[in-house]
Order: structure tokens, then C-alpha cells, then sequence
């Protein structure tokens, strides 16, 4: 079967498919190319963003909102992140680098070793399989998420609010895996590696490492399930990397070497990307063999939530309640209660909390605000965590545009 | 078609480089400028075009210089400097703050 991927793939190579190859693109981009239907897009994003993005499907997935072909950067509508587990098809995608190779799993093999490690041992996904299972429900978000709200902006994905999603992982402890080969007392880091690169041969890899205590710890998995199906090509298949509580970056797609390291990695992608200023952020979990005197690797994830009920400015029934409903999530401290606000954030309610899928899972909350008369009303929510922790009250500026959690604002229009 | 005119390009140019086009990529179209080919044959190489509006229009001429820089530097574009003066050229001109 001629799919489109492998059409475009071999138009790529050459021109020899170049006239038939013209026709199926034109066949595609009209069936699920550009379309103007409302994105609800954060009015906060870049000129630029708003006017370049559209819904597009990739094979396998819902339409979901471009915002870069190659490599395929696509985040979720918030109208698809309305329950707290996120369906695989409408689960974001983010990529650094182009070359994705399509993954045989019959010859697809997990190498681990490393001068950290007592030997080498090579796993093939069957036996990647046979290690005792265990399943997390697990928010997955890009550390970028929300960067296109940052003012002023910062250069990079200019993401709105869907670069996140929650699934139940299943695969095996990572920490497993290790002991097929065992490590070392020096081991300090465990660095991950993928079988997607960069089309040039001098770009970066993109490779990741984590401290052994993270590594090791029960909930990081080598997950080769998601929500009970294969992982999508698109989020890893067949295997990648789940660091429960951490940011997206960590959590290898396609993951195919581990390497047990006794010197912090310093690839390009630990060493100069993925940095947050030192004490910025309210952070728990620290990365220590990886900070300088003024930055660190991004770690956790600030405690966060969403109203997907509604997007800003939607016009809504005047002259009685109106149900409010959205996700709250953390870095597995457990989500204690979000709170509503309708005047400007002197006085705050209770929502209430849906099914608790765990602790490292999106907790839905929803609560009826009323909206008596005609008019403009405003409407914040903020989550606090089981340790104390709450939302930003104000935009914490750095670099490269992370841990935006600064309490949301939604305007309704009552009619 | 754009997108295959550079594919076909980035391959001949690049030998061993053959990139996946995606679906879609043929959409986007810049502003029409000075430079811009230089922009579809050297920029696209790697990433789609739609990297550069969704990054405007905020950048600042230093901005736009620190981008095609960091792609030279940092991911090894191999953009001649005479080409990387005129795709920062072409950026602030259509795509700065």
C-alpha cells in the first residue's frame, strides 16, 4: 500500500516521482491540508503563529493544530483535552529533528551498556515484554508548552496550551533494564538515545540523559503501550522512555540505546538546551551532577491547570450557571484542590475534583459559575499540590520560554 | 511544487541528505523578497518554512542574526557566509519586529 508517508518519502529521494508524487500531494493537502475552521487560539500567540497554523492530520491522527510540517510539531485543541486521559490520536506530537525513521519491530533492538554499566545486553521487544509490566497514568508535556504565550515572546515552537497530554504507559521498569546489565557504584547518569536524527550528519542528536536516582525509580518506564494499544508511530513506537512527573523531554520516542555513564552527558541537548535559570522555580527534584553555577536542566513539572470547557472570549448563555470544566496536574505531589475566581482573584472556590487516576495523571475538575446578567465576566483557576505549591501569580521570564503556569484568565461573554 | 523542487535540490546538493517531505509543507509560502531563494534551498533543508512565521514578527535584527547563526553553529547547516548574510537579511526584512 502507497501511504503517504512513503510516497513523500521517496519524493524526497528524487525526482522521478515528482509528477505523480505532484498529483497525491494535491490530493492530500486538499483532504487534509489547510483549513480555516476557528482554533481557538490564544489571542497571547505570536502575529506570525496565528496567521500560519491550521488543522492537519497526520496518518493515524485526528487533526490537530500545525504548527511545523518537518519536523512534525502539533499540538492538541483543548476541545480534545477534556477528559483526563487523552486519546493516542490526539495525543500531541513534537520533534526536533526530521529524520523519523519508520521502526520494524522484528528488528527493532534496545542495546544497554556503557562504561557505567558491569556489561552489555541487547533486547528485542519481545524480550522487552517479558519484564514484569506495569502501568502509569502519566502526564506527557513539552517543557515549551504554552511558550507562545510568553510576553515578550521568545524565539522556538510557538506552543499554545496542548503540547500535553495523559495516557496510561504501560512497558517495563526501566531500572530493569539496567539490571540486565547492571551498574556500576560511579554511575550518574543514564543517557537515552532514539533512532530519529537530524537529516545532516553534523546536527546534535537528539539525546537525553537522567540521574540514575530518577532513572531508577519504579514509575520510569520503558513503555511499549498506550492506553492499552502500541505506542503511535508518532509518539515513539515501539518504545520510549516515560519519566512520570518530569518534562517531555526526557521521555525518549523510538528509544533505542541506554548508556550508563560515569561524567555528566554533555551533548549539546542536556548541556546547552533544556535550561532553566537557577531558583527561579519552585523545584523539588534536582538533576546535581548536571547544574552550573547559574542554570540547570529542566526537571519536574510546575504544578498546572487548564479550562478546556471553554476557550477565552466564547460567548455563553446569559441568566443561569454555566459549568466550568478543565485539568489540573503537577509532578506527582498529587493535585490538593483548584479553585475558581470570577472576581479578579479576591475570593477563590472550591471546584470539584474528578476520578483520581493517580498521582502523576491529569485530575478533570469542573464547577458551575454563575452568569446572572448580560456581559463580560472573567474567570481564573489555579491548582495547588498536596506539598503547598500553587501557581504562578505572574509570568517567570527565562531563556527559552519553560514552565509557563501562570494562573489562567478566561473571558466568557454572557448573551 | 515547491517543496519537491527543493527535495530534489537538498539531493543533488547534499548527496547522501534526503529529507522526508511531509504533507502540507508545499502550503507555505513566504513573503516574496531578496534572498528568499536562498531561504527555500538552505533553510528548508532541514525544517519547513512555517519554523520562520511562527517565529515573527518579534525578532529583532540580533534576534534574526542569533537564529541563522545557532543554525550554523549549533546544527550544522552548512550556509556560506555570503548565503547567511542574505537569509538574515531577508528575515528582518520580512519577518522582524
Amino acid at each position: 500500500m502507497i501511504t503517504r508517508r512513503s510516497l513523500l518519502e521517496a519524493a524526497g529521494r528524487g525526482a522521478v516521482l515528482v509528477g505523480a508524487a505532484h498529483e497525491l500531494l494535491r490530493t492530500f493537502s486538499s483532504s487534509a491540508g489547510a483549513q480555516t475552521a476557528p482554533l481557538n487560539l490564544p489571542v497571547q500567540l505570536p502575529l506570525g503563529t496565528r496567521q500560519g497554523v491550521v488543522l492537519d492530520a497526520l496518518p493515524s491522527k485526528q487533526p490537530l493544530i500545525k504548527l511545523s510540517y518537518r519536523p512534525p510539531n502539533y499540538e492538541t485543541p483543548i476541545e480534545l483535552l477534556r477528559t483526563a486521559i487523552t486519546p493516542n490520536d490526539a495525543f500531541f506530537v513534537r520533534y526536533h529533528l526530521s529524520d523519523i525513521p519508520e521502526v520494524n519491530p522484528e528488528t527493532w533492538r534496545l542495546s544497554v551498556g556503557g562504561e557505567g554499566a558491569n556489561g552489555e545486553a541487547s533486547l528485542t521487544l519481545e524480550e522487552l515484554k517479558r519484564l514484569p509490566a506495569v502501568e502509569v497514568a502519566a502526564v506527557c508535556q513539552c517543557s515549551g508548552n504554552r511558550r507562545g504565550l510568553f510576553e515578550p515572546h521568545v524565539a522556538g515552537v510557538e506552543w499554545g496550551y496542548g503540547a500535553m497530554g495523559c495516557a496510561r504507559w504501560k512497558g517495563a521498569r526501566l531500572k530493569d533494564v539496567l539490571d540486565r546489565v547492571g551498574l556500576k557504584t560511579e554511575a550518574l547518569e543514564i543517557v537515552v538515545a532514539g533512532t530519529d536524527k537530524g537529516p545532516l550528519d553534523k546536527t546534535p542528536q537528539f539525546i537525553k540523559s537522567l540521574p540514575v536516582w530518577k532513572a531508577t525509580e519504579d514509575t520510569t518506564l520503558v513503555a511499549y503501550e498506550m492506553n492499552g494499544r502500541p505506542l503511535p508511530h508518532w509518539n515513539g513506537f515501539p518504545a520510549r522512555v516515560i519519566v512520570p512527573g518530569w518534562t517531555a523531554t526526557y521521555w525518549m520516542k523510538h528509544v533505542s540505546r541506554i548508556n550508563v555513564v560515569t561524567k555528566p552527558f554533555d551533548g549539546f541537548w542536556m548541556k546547552s538546551a533544556y535550561r532553566i535559570p537557577l531558583g527561579k522555580f519552585p523545584i523539588v527534584a534536582r538533576f546535581a551532577s548536571q547544574e552550573t553555577p547559574i542554570n540547570t536542566p529542566i526537571t519536574e513539572m510546575v504544578v498546572n491547570s487548564l479550562v478546556t470547557s471553554h476557550a477565552d472570549g466564547d460567548t455563553v448563555k446569559a441568566g443561569g450557571k454555566v459549568m466550568i470544566g478543565g485539568l489540573a496536574w503537577d509532578a506527582g505531589y498529587g493535585i490538593h484542590a483548584v479553585e475558581l475566581s470570577t472576581d479578579g482573584g479576591s475570593n477563590w472556590t472550591a471546584a470539584t475534583l474528578g476520578e483520581d487516576l493517580g498521582r502523576f495523571a491529569f485530575r478533570a475538575f469542573s464547577h458551575a459559575v454563575a452568569v446572572p446578567m448580560k456581559g463580560s465576566y472573567k474567570i481564573m483557576a489555579r491548582a495547588n499540590n498536596k506539598i503547598g505549591q500553587s501557581q504562578a501569580t505572574a509570568l517567570i521570564a527565562n531563556p527559552a520560554g519553560y514552565h509557563h503556569n501562570v494562573i489562567q484568565t478566561l473571558n466568557l461573554v454572557a448573551a | 511544487m515547491r517543496s519537491i523542487a527543493i527535495a530534489a535540490f537538498a539531493a543533488v546538493v547534499y548527496g547522501s541528505v534526503a529529507f522526508a517531505a511531509m504533507a502540507g509543507e508545499q502550503l507555505v509560502e513566504l513573503k516574496k523578497g531578496a534572498g528568499l531563494d536562498k531561504v527555500e534551498t538552505n533553510c528548508a533543508v532541514c525544517h519547513t518554512l512555517d519554523y520562520i512565521r511562527m517565529n515573527s514578527p518579534f525578532l529583532n535584527a540580533a534576534g534574526w542574526d542569533a537564529e541563522v547563526t545557532k543554525m550554523i553553529s549549533v546544527f550544522g547547516a552548512p550556509i556560506s557566509p555570503d548565503d547567511a548574510r542574505i537569509i538574515g537579511d531577508y528575515l528582518k526584512a520580512n519577518y522582524g519586529q
